[in-house]
């Protein structure tokens, strides 16, 4: 009876994972619909940094979210809303740093770090292979 | 164990390194993002004024001489701490500050205005921020400083202080002050000959 009970309550409270913070007025293309909300995961809220503006309480993350709607019914693709924000709040905007100027140090810094460390532990190895064994080593 | 001394330096440099730009970056503040703005044309906008709805505002009203562009609210704390010295400024003549009412109701800025004085040449009214989110504006108060074409030339994220009005401000639109003399004498060869 206890465990049922408590299934009941669970389940009631189901439907709080299904609140959006603006679930009001979703555009009514789906395809733009999923868009939208992907694209509002991948902005920064600037006023609370560590959130995007998705769900973001904050008013200025609820204008930014008006205005991205707003382009996409006037039918701007996501690169252009995209180009819009960079060009006002920066490319500290998106979470996701675009591929470009300093930003693709980001991005390649990864992969030289590995192949420096690659090159250097072959150089090692290389080395280590050139010397006398030592009969005496443990 | 020829260059064996630098090459054992090599790790403890890097980690070194390392060390100074992580300390570094423990004290920069994430909220000050600059502007990407800076050195381009300000973003047009036409908005209400904020004394009389009926009449516009827009950005070419500032061009012709540099100016200030004082975005605030008057839910703003930090707005109200900087008021005195914007009130100082205007007092002075010595640059034009249009302000822009941001996420605002008209009746709180106006009665704002009349409590702490009014140092705005203009006021436009941005209720619904679709001007503020064009400038990337994402606080008040902020302070664009715009030079006579309306180029954007300097952006304050925060409140203005004596300082950063000296050190910053001041000495930029100096300098935009001789640029445009400058041009205008070149663009008017009777006046430069005098």
């Amino acid at each position: 009876m206890h465990t049922s009970s408590c299934w009941l309550l669970i389940t009631l409270l189901l439907p709080v994972f299904a609140w959006a913070i603006d679930p009001s007025d979703k555009l009514a293309d789906p395809e733009l619909q999923a868009m939208y909300l992907s694209i509002t995961q991948e902005v920064r809220c600037l006023v609370c940094q560590n959130q995007p503006i998705a769900d973001s309480t904050a008013p200025l993350a609820a204008d930014l979210r008006r205005e991205i709607k707003r382009m996409f019914i006037e039918g701007q693709s996501e690169a252009q809303i995209k180009d819009f924000l960079v060009e006002r709040y920066g490319d500290y905007i998106l979470y996701k740093p675009r591929f470009r100027s300093w930003n693709i140090l980001l991005w390649l810094a990864p992969g030289i770090l590995l192949i420096i460390g690659l090159i250097a532990l072959l150089r090692i190895v290389r080395r280590r292979a050139q010397l006398p064994i030592d009969e005496d080593a443990p | 164990m020829k260059g064996g001394g630098l090459k054992a330096f090599l790790p403890i440099g890097a980690f070194i390194g390392l060390v100074v730009i992580f300390y570094v970056g423990l004290f920069k503040d994430p909220t000050l993002v600059s502007s990407p703005l800076i050195g381009k044309a300000a973003p047009a906008f036409d908005l209400p004024s904020l004394h009389a709805p009926n009449q516009r505002i827009s950005n070419t009203d500032m061009v012709g001489d540099v100016a200030l562009l004082n975005v605030w609210a008057s839910w703003c704390p930090a707005c109200v701490k900087e008021h005195e010295l914007l009130q100082q400024i205007a007092a002075t003549g010595t640059i034009p500050i249009y302000g822009l009412n941001w996420k605002d109701e008209r009746a709180d800025g106006l009665k704002w205005l009349q409590r702490l004085g009014n140092p705005y040449t203009a006021v436009a009214f941005d209720y619904d921020n679709v001007v503020g989110i064009n400038w990337g504006v994402y606080g008040a108060p902020e302070t664009f400083l715009l030079d006579a074409d309306g180029i954007i030339l300097h952006k304050l994220i925060g409140q203005m202080t004596p300082e950063i009005w000296q050190d910053e401000f001041l000495p930029l639109i100096e300098a935009a002050r001789t640029r445009a003399g400058t041009k205008a004498v070149n663009s008017n060869p009777e006046e430069g000959t005098g």
